[in-house]
């Protein structure tokens, strides 16, 4: 049980900037996931906290204590790598044990911790075996029993279940959240999955070139995303950003092809024909009589729901989820309810609320 | 070749380095240093007097036409021990690269001559080829050809490159070998379903592939036979009749030890050491564009 | 076509094993003949198994100008045993060093040891025995190995070995605690043991195998190599005893074949995974 502390963390190779000013506060026994497509600086932050790398500038306090300096070997911290990084010539037991021997525990005590986690982790008739002898899922577990084991103060998670197939990593998912409830370690864990981010996080970091655009719960981050970048990166199919302008008041938005927009939620600051981006997740485009006519060039049935990949009269790409299978022809009409839009400022990408 | 991560320090590396830079300096630099200072010099008759000559050496070594022929004999000793190596290493590889009952055994017989010494090599061909003795040599004896390598040159060089040759035909199978396994069985198949069979697809699909092995070989097989040779030619000729089996290395020992002339044979280990190097270059320059490193 | 394109395999292997066990079994024959009905040229591929006392009589006594064989044996392996283990302990060392820090001239110190990669002891043999000559250690048994203990073969197939293992064993072993030499011993060394088998197997044969720089910088007859034996033992004169010269060659070959053999597998994928 500790406490997790960043401050202003950056880090440069060279004369690139791969991480700047993170400032990062995790409560005991908090799971943070950090989010973001490959090569946004969410590695880099990880190996910077298990001191595999050094930052350039910036503190990590962990548990009240500056740990900046030190080897990763004395933070008191485990690490759950992509590729399981067990060692292939020891058996079960003895990579989970190797650590625990290292810093000098008593036999007694070393065997009680491995049995603990063998039972937790249902690894009990596979200890005495090799690396090569376990499937994936296996060694995924016997990756997580080497982190138990230490009972450090900070469990890291380097994507851990990117080398499973699809329906191993939706049960080792799970696992790993019951997991970290039960233990209650507070933990960092990086992905570029963001349904694994969603499910796992008490709270999203999304990271976006090296810099944090959103610390929130993962509802908040789907319903109300910090910008453009982060609306389009959570939640599948993607949401639907739209090009269009600001009417005269803020009242509304004008599509590319000339459609109506009006929000629902107050007017947004700006003066008329500000560039903005509306943005509207397929699941909320609603198909109605009456609305925009939508060229269907592509429907995609997922069983219980179908996406429909369209284009607008302007030659606008848009996509829209509904519930069943599609049984309409080429063309629908869609409407984009008011209440469901998203709006971003068109340079910057930030959401714009409305005006106070 | 970069790692990620690093242990931190430079102490312990530089301790952990320093016995190999050790030896390294001492067996290799300073005898480097002392070849290239000795074949700038001249010692007179009584060991006294060392004048500085310059390049002198090096003149009289290239315009001595024995060195001269020396070269040649040993760039046609090299292609031939390494032509017939590679050659029938590579047919006896494409031969046990097929799923053949008794494939392991087969594998084993070839490679095993790897482990014969040069020198017993020699012994073992002498025993085929002696004239007097030998299983071979007499049989083509008593059938009325004139088979005597102790006074015949060419039949010398001819009995020398067998002997080199063969001992180095298991290590090109076994690299030949590991190429031809190593190529993805699906390239194959694409070349199958391509319609290209048997010679055709052998030499449009396996070759390119196998060549950079085929190149490392040569390199290998070129450095065998110019200096790894020398227990089998000084077991089977001293280099002779008459120089005819006398490469360069047979030379440096020939002149250096058995002759003591130490201006001439510094500068011909000099000329083999850039030479050495140049080729090493060569090669790295060649697998280094293929494999990054 | 596949059936006759099997039997031209079986063919030509049959004919590839021919060639390389018929000389040795001629050996292995002569060496149970008569040293005169060898001079007659009566070799024959039947080897009279009652008379196998050649090679009793070569290790216990030797032969012409040679000492015993089993004297040379132990020259031999002392020899092959201290180049195979000696390269192997400072190219580890070295490698290890070059791979997993980064020091001053670090650079300059790989480079140093890589120019010598093809440099083999042959080229370099009369400035090497001068400079032995320095060093006191003509005609020493430290003469005739250290100088073949430094070479970057070794060296190289170990960075080449120790680059391939991935960064995250590395991490996962840092994070666990251990330092650089506990992860020498512990990780590193285990993890490529297959390599370091293939390589033993390599310079063992390399060593045992040597026949100019012992010839070269031993004189004394206490430290003949069987190699050097042999070659001893044929002399140029005519009264060579063919016999007990092919007991010796066959006991020759068998220690380092013996090696080849038995670690067959290691060596092959050590030998060709390692140098390219």
């Amino acid at each position: 049980m500790a406490t997790l502390v960043i401050e202003k963390l950056s880090k440069n190779f060279g004369p690139i900037e791969v991480l700047r000013d993170i400032d990062l506060e995790l409560a005991s026994g908090e799971m943070l996931v950090i989010v973001g497509a490959s090569g946004c600086g969410k590695s880099t932050l990880l190996r910077l906290v298990a001191g595999l790398e050094e930052p350039t500038r910036g503190r990590i306090i962990l548990d009240g204590r500056d740990v900046t300096p030190l080897d990763p070997s004395v933070r008191d911290i485990a690490m759950v790598f992509q590729n399981y990084a067990l060692y292939p010539h020891m058996s079960v037991f003895d990579n989970m044990a190797y650590g625990l021997r290292i810093r000098g525990l008593a036999k007694p005590e070393i065997q009680r911790r491995v049995q603990e986690a063998a039972t937790l982790l249902g690894l009990e008739p596979l200890l005495a075996r090799k690396p090569r002898q376990l499937s994936g899922g296996q060694r995924q577990r016997v990756a997580m029993g080497r982190a138990i084991v230490r009972e450090p103060k900070l469990f890291l998670f380097d994507e851990p279940l990117s080398n499973l197939d699809a329906k191993l990593r939706v049960s080792m998912r799970a696992e790993i959240r019951r997991l970290q409830r039960r233990l209650g370690v507070t933990s960092l864990y990086v992905t570029h999955d963001q349904v694994e981010a969603m499910t796992l996080g008490d709270r999203l970091l999304v990271m976006h070139r090296g810099v944090p655009v959103q610390l929130a719960t993962p509802m908040e981050v789907f319903d109300r995303p910090a910008d453009a970048y982060v609306a389009g990166f959570i939640g599948t199919p993607a949401m639907n950003l739209l090009d269009a302008t600001l009417t005269a008041g803020g009242t509304a938005a004008r599509l590319a092809g000339g459609a109506l927009l009006p929000f629902a939620d107050g007017r947004r600051p700006g003066e008329e024909g500000k560039n903005i981006i509306v943005g509207i997740r397929p699941e909320h485009v609603r198909i109605e009589a009456g609305g925009m006519p939508l060229a269907i060039d592509l429907v995609e049935p997922l069983g219980s729901e179908t996406v429909l990949l369209g284009r607008l009269a302007d030659e606008t790409m848009l996509s829209v989820k509904v519930h069943g299978a599609w049984a309409g022809g080429e063309r629908t009409e869609i409407v984009i309810p008011s209440a469901s839009l998203h709006v971003f400022e068109g340079k910057s990408g930030l959401r714009l609320d409305p005006a106070r | 070749m970069e790692r990620r991560t690093i242990f931190a320090g430079w102490k312990l590396p530089m301790l952990l380095v320093a016995p190999q830079l050790v030896l390294t300096f001492v067996f290799f630099y300073w005898p480097a240093l002392v070849a290239a200072y000795e074949s700038l010099t001249r010692t007179d008759a009584f060991g006294i007097h060392v004048t500085f000559v310059g390049l002198a050496n090096f003149r009289s070594l290239f315009a001595d036409p024995l060195y001269r022929a020396a070269i040649l004999r040993t760039v046609g000793f090299c292609a031939a021990v390494t032509a017939l190596a590679l050659g029938l290493g590579m047919v006896l590889a494409v031969a046990a690269d097929r799923e053949l009952r008794g494939r392991d055994l087969y594998r084993v017989l070839m490679i095993w001559p790897y482990a014969v010494a040069p020198a017993v090599s020699a012994v073992l061909w002498i025993l085929l080829l002696n004239p007097q003795i030998g299983f071979v040599g007499r049989f083509l004896v008593t059938h009325g050809i004139r088979w005597d390598y102790a006074l015949n040159g060419n039949q010398a060089m001819l009995m020398v490159v067998l002997a080199s040759a063969w001992k180095q035909v298991s290590y090109n199978f076994i690299f030949v070998l590991a190429g031809l396994q190593s190529i993805p069985k699906a390239v194959i198949e694409a070349a199958r379903m391509d319609g290209a069979r048997g010679w055709y697809r052998f030499r449009t699909v396996v070759l390119p592939l196998l060549s950079p092995t085929l190149f490392f070989l040569i390199v290998v097989d070129l450095v065998y036979a110019a200096f790894d040779t020398f227990g089998t030619i000084w077991a089977m000729t001293e280099g002779g009749p008459a120089q005819a089996t006398q490469t360069l290395v047979v030379k440096v020992y020939n002149d250096g030890v058995v002759n003591l002339d130490l201006g001439s044979s510094s500068a011909q280990s000099v000329v083999l050491m850039v030479g050495v190097v140049a080729l090493t270059a060569l090669q790295f320059r060649f697998l280094g564009r293929r494999s990054g490193a | 076509m596949r059936r006759t394109g099997n039997w031209l395999a079986h063919t030509v292997l049959i004919l590839g094993a021919l060639l390389f066990v018929l000389p040795i079994w001629l050996a292995f024959c002569a060496a149970t003949l008569d040293p005169a009905a060898i001079d007659r040229g009566e070799l024959s591929l039947i080897p009279r198994l009652g008379h196998l006392g050649s090679f009793w009589g070569v290790l216990a006594h030797g032969g012409p100008g040679v000492p015993p064989v089993w004297r040379m044996l132990v020259v031999s392996f002392g020899m092959a045993l201290a180049i195979a283990v000696g390269k192997i302990v400072i190219s580890i060392l070295s490698a290890f060093a070059v791979v997993f820090f980064r020091f001053p001239l670090r650079r300059a110190a790989f480079w140093a040891i890589f120019v010598t990669l093809m440099l083999p002891v042959e080229v370099r043999i009369i400035p090497t025995y001068a400079v032995m000559g320095d060093l006191h250690m003509i005609d020493t048994f430290p003469g005739l190995a250290v100088p073949l203990i430094a070479s970057a073969t070794a060296t190289l197939l170990f960075r080449q070995t120790f680059a391939a293992i991935p960064d995250e064993l590395v991490e996962a072993a840092r994070m666990d605690g251990a330092g650089p030499l506990r992860f020498l011993k512990d990780i590193l060394i285990p993890v490529s043991a297959a390599n370091l088998a293939a390589l033993f197997v390599i310079l063992f044969v390399y060593g045992w195998n040597q026949y100019l720089w012992p010839l070269v910088v031993a004189t004394s007859p206490s430290l003949d190599t069987i190699v050097i034996g042999i070659v001893k033992m044929i002399g140029i004169d005519t009264s060579t005893e063919w016999n007990k010269v092919m007991a010796t060659a066959v006991i020759a070959l068998i220690p380092p074949v013996v090696v080849v053999v038995s670690m067959q597998r290691w060596f092959v994928r050590g030998l060709t995974e390692g140098e390219k």
